[in-house]
């Protein structure tokens, strides 16, 4: 890996203001995202896994500045996006682009799908004529694998993995360093689903474009990522490398993820014991005190609602915040 | 073995602006007593519409033909009296979105006591126990307290909850579940799934389980149908189909799922192509376009679903094994 | 920036298969469907027939509106030998000519009010819907504002002002009109503004102004020709609104509302004079309507 990190997220944190009941209601934060801090370097995919209300998409977001954060830095290249104005930061989106999970919602309607391809085009280089437009769009179409005598079709034209197809040419026709992808494959059928992800990874080994993978699905992630970070209720539970968090997840929340996946295998799926978590996910507006996962925690102790974990080294590349991760 | 859903020749149109559009084409199919089948498809393969008619419950320009025998009564020409006594009583559904199907300005227990009152003949007070026990079985902590909520109070996993404890209510001998856990985030799934488990041991209910993760079907069915553009292109035993696919299209899904006990490969397989589009769809065997091992007649003539080994298959494939054979 | 082409084959295979390059917009889908629609497509003919006539007409007919045959008033119709088709008034004035030339002023005034209004309400709608914040907030406490002025007194401190004048009729009602194309264009930019293609938009490094313009106005557009089509009879019947209380265009010129007011003084020894007028004026209303109502369904979104 490279010495610079392409982008260095530190102690992240989005809250967003919540209007309380009563008759003198007073504003409570909702935590979305507490304190998250990572590296990405260059040509990498970094798996974001959780489950709703984990604070996923809005990491997603507030990293391309997409939100704005509440406190911390997300460096670019060294350079914190946080403090950058309007005109500097429109420089730098060049670079970091989004892929949707809705692919149709993603998509303007009254639009062509060139039209919507060269978007980006048009914002960073109006000094393009047209035809050299076009010939850019037909030619990221191609490398999406979207024919290009499909160009002057609407988004309702397509089907939902085709949608999906020009989604991702809009988000790489600049040939940003980073992309964003919230979901992608989520809305897309079974049978779509793999293109796709095979798709994004084709375009990374040809473009060397880093990736930040949002998902709920762990299987999915661990095909696609290098290093997988869980988040639970906006704080980061576990960050790993891909194949040592698969092989031993450290964190109690990340194992009863992984025991909840079903296999497609009904002799496994028959011998298998899951250790089911009990209740719901606690309202962000309130999380515990502590560790925020202990009120569903098996392994939970008293320390648990005193002290936030901190993050320690559970082995080369591998993070976890539990105090009870090695028993 | 006895079943308790028979459909016969199964076929649903819907008139659209561009013309009629079948749905579902000739499907036949039976659910035993206390079996769980699975369905598994993808979008517009008319898993779902197959169930909305067999319960009456198609849209206004849907037309379903055929037969749905649910013990000796045939659902689809019953008179929506008759199929109002049985839905909700003898069938009952699950759907994917339980904020949807419970009503959002009545209290949980008042939906519940309703069902009672109105399908088992029950008074107040006692629909009122008999509703509180419900919930309290299928495991939703602090029933009474649930009981007097609103459904927007309640949690996604909790809402699905009350939706299969209002299914239970009165004994059901079928229920009808469709993506019951698609909605939900996949701890909470466990649990859901975990739940249908048990309670079909405890109550022996027949399930018909529609979902398009396998992995579900894998954990709880006993036989799977795998629907493709409106057919039923195999259908047999879990393992079976699980671990000697014989359609194409089921070889090809079970391939393109990532799973989480395989060694990660570099890429994954796929099917290529797009989902099909019922309004177009294809010549012959609708998979055709998308299929390897496509053949001269694939293309022009569709294949019938017809007893291979212990299942039955859609393929043309299959009478070269035969011809192999002898 | 070097790609090795990856080419799904059947997405080839289909794209042979449909040589139809040109796309179908949900412009050309929502026309498809207007023009199946039967009530839609007779009112679109007889709102142009009606527009036409009253455009045209008058330079092809024998009489001006303004001109007194004093040799037959109130003259039977039809009158072919003189011109006077449709009779004359109690002044000797050509009644069809007259009730042309109103329609002319009923539907200028009805189509300039109603782009007055959507000039103004779309502008302020857009940016009050897309900013939000304290734009949004000081843009509709104002629209609020006016909504509270009572129109008539409105038109007469106008008048008072300005003196009487025909353009002031038309931008008086459209600066009271704005108002609900404003609000309405709002509520779309609010629920536009959260859909994902918008936030793609400014991921893609799309300033405010080429967001609106590109992307919020022409998702709008459906609602606002719905609203359009709607508003034209609206003004039209304000402005005769307006003409009853003499606050409309004076005498020898006229509107439909004039004259149906005119019209109405004479009902007992000239019913023509009422029923003519309010035939046209009728018909292009109910027209409007159902016009509106067609591309409201064509437009539906609920369809797509």
């Amino acid at each position: 890996m490279s010495a610079l990190p392409l982008l260095q997220v530190r102690d992240l944190k989005v809250h967003f203001p919540v209007r309380g009941g009563g008759l003198f209601p007073t504003t409570i934060p909702l935590k979305a995202v507490d304190g998250v801090s990572f590296d990405l370097a260059p040509g990498e995919t970094l798996g974001i896994v959780g489950e709703s209300g984990c604070g996923k998409s809005t990491l997603g977001r507030a990293v391309l500045q997409l939100l704005p954060a509440t406190a911390g830095a997300v460096a670019w290249f060294g350079e914190d996006l946080t403090k950058l104005d309007k005109h500097a930061l429109k420089a730098r989106r060049r670079d970091m682009q989004i892929v949707f999970q809705d692919p149709l919602a993603s998509l303007d309607p009254r639009m062509t799908a060139g039209d919507i391809i060269a978007e980006p085009l048009r914002n960073y280089h109006p000094e393009f004529s047209s035809a050299d437009r076009k010939a850019r769009v037909a030619k990221m179409m191609e490398q999406v694998g979207l024919h290009p005598a499909m160009i002057n079709r609407y988004p309702h034209e397509f089907s939902g993995g085709q949608c999906q197809r020009i989604g991702i040419a809009r988000a790489m026709i600049l040939g940003p360093k980073l992309v964003v992808c919230d979901e992608p494959v989520s809305a897309l059928d079974v049978s779509i689903r793999a293109q796709v992800v095979n798709l994004l990874m084709d375009l990374q080994r040809a473009t060397g474009v880093a990736m930040l993978f949002i998902s709920h699905d762990l299987a999915v992630v661990r095909h696609i990522s290098h290093r997988v970070m869980v988040l639970y209720l906006g704080r980061v539970m576990e960050l790993a490398d891909r194949d040592s968090l698969y092989r031993a997840p450290r964190h109690p929340y990340t194992q009863s993820l992984m025991s909840a996946v079903p296999i497609p295998d009904p002799a496994k799926e028959r011998a298998r014991t899951r250790a089911l978590l009990t209740g719901d996910l606690p309202s962000p507006l309130y999380p515990p005190s502590g560790c925020v996962f202990r009120t569903r925690c098996p392994k939970a102790t008293e320390i648990c609602s005193d002290v936030v974990p901190p993050r320690e080294s559970a082995g080369p590349q591998h993070e976890v915040a539990c105090h009870h991760w090695r028993d | 073995m006895q079943s308790v859903l028979d459909i016969k020749n199964l076929t649903v149109r819907f008139a659209t602006a561009d013309g009629e559009v079948a749905a579902v084409s000739d499907v036949s199919l039976s659910v035993g007593k206390g079996e769980c089948l699975g369905i598994v498809g993808e979008s517009g393969s008319g898993k779902s519409q197959t169930f909305m008619a067999a319960m009456g419950l198609l849209a206004r320009n849907g037309r379903a033909t055929g037969e749905v025998m649910f013990g000796y009564m045939n659902l689809l020409t019953a008179k929506e009296q008759t199929l109002n006594t049985v839905r909700g009583n003898k069938l009952a559904m699950i759907f994917q979105d339980p904020m949807t199907s419970l009503t959002p300005h009545m209290k949980v227990g008042r939906q519940l006591t309703e069902v009672l009152v109105r399908h088992c003949g029950l008074n107040a007070a006692a629909a009122r126990t008999a509703a509180i026990e419900m919930l309290g079985r299928v495991r939703i902590p602090e029933a009474a307290r649930r009981f007097d909520m609103y459904p927007h109070e309640l949690s996604g996993g909790l809402r699905q909850r009350v939706m299969i404890a209002m299914a239970l209510l009165c004994g059901p001998e079928l229920i009808i579940a469709d993506e019951p856990t698609t909605a939900l985030d996949v701890t909470v799934q466990a649990q859901i799934l975990a739940l249908i488990r048990s309670t079909r041991e405890e109550f022996n209910t027949s399930i018909i389980l529609i979902t398009h993760d396998l992995g579900v079907v894998a954990g709880l069915a006993d036989r799977v149908a795998v629907m493709y553009a409106g057919r039923i292109v195999e259908i047999g035993d879990v393992d079976q189909i699980f671990n000697a696919p014989r359609h194409p299209y089921t070889k090809g899904l079970l391939a393109c799922t990532p799973r989480l006990d395989d060694p990660a490969t570099a890429t994954l397989a796929t099917i290529p192509g797009q989902p099909p589009n019922l309004q177009h769809l294809p010549r012959g065997c609708a998979y055709h376009p998308r299929c390897p091992y496509v053949m001269d007649r694939c293309r022009v003539e569709s294949p019938k679903l017809l007893p291979t080994g212990a299942g039955q298959n859609a393929c043309f494939l299959d009478d070269l094994d035969v011809r192999a054979a002898s | 920036m070097t790609l090795t082409p990856i080419l799904a084959q059947t997405d080839a295979l289909e794209a042979a298969l449909a040589p139809t390059v040109a796309g179908r917009s949900l412009w050309q889908d929502a026309w498809r469907r207007l023009r199946a629609n039967r009530a839609a497509v007779a009112s679109l003919i007889i709102l142009c027939v009606i527009a036409f006539a009253s455009f045209i007409g008058p330079y092809l007919l024998p009489w001006t509106y303004d001109q007194i045959d004093w040799d037959h008033i109130e003259a039977l119709p039809p009158d072919f030998a003189l011109g006077h088709y449709l009779g004359t008034d109690s002044l000797g004035r050509d009644l069809l000519a007259r009730t042309l030339y109103g329609g002319r002023v009923s539907l200028s005034v009805g189509i300039l009010a109603t782009f007055v209004a959507l000039a103004i309400g779309v502008s302020v709608g857009a940016i009050a819907g897309f900013i939000g914040g304290k734009t949004d907030q000081l843009l509709m406490r104002f629209v609020d504002l006016l909504y509270a002025v009572p129109l008539t007194f409105f038109v007469i401190i106008l008048m008072v002002v300005f003196g009487r004048n025909f353009v002031l009729i038309f931008l008086a009602i459209g600066a009271v009109e704005w108002l609900t194309m404003a609000r309405i264009v709002r509520g779309q930019t609010l629920t536009l503004r959260r859909k994902e293609f918008i936030e793609a938009a400014r991921a893609s490094g799309g300033s405010t102004t080429a967001i609106i313009l590109r992307h919020i106005l022409p998702n709008v557009l459906g609602v606002v020709i719905v609203y359009v089509t709607l508003t034209i009879p609206q003004v039209i019947l304000l402005e005769s609104f307006l003409s009853f209380l003499g606050l409309g265009v004076q005498d020898p010129r006229t509107s439909w509302g004039m004259l149906i007011n005119d019209g109405a003084a004479e009902l007992e020894i000239n019913p023509r004079t009422l029923i003519v007028p309010a035939i046209f004026m009728t018909a292009t209303l109910f027209c409007f309507n159902f016009l509106g109502d067609g591309l409201r369904d064509a437009l539906d979104p609920k369809d797509r």
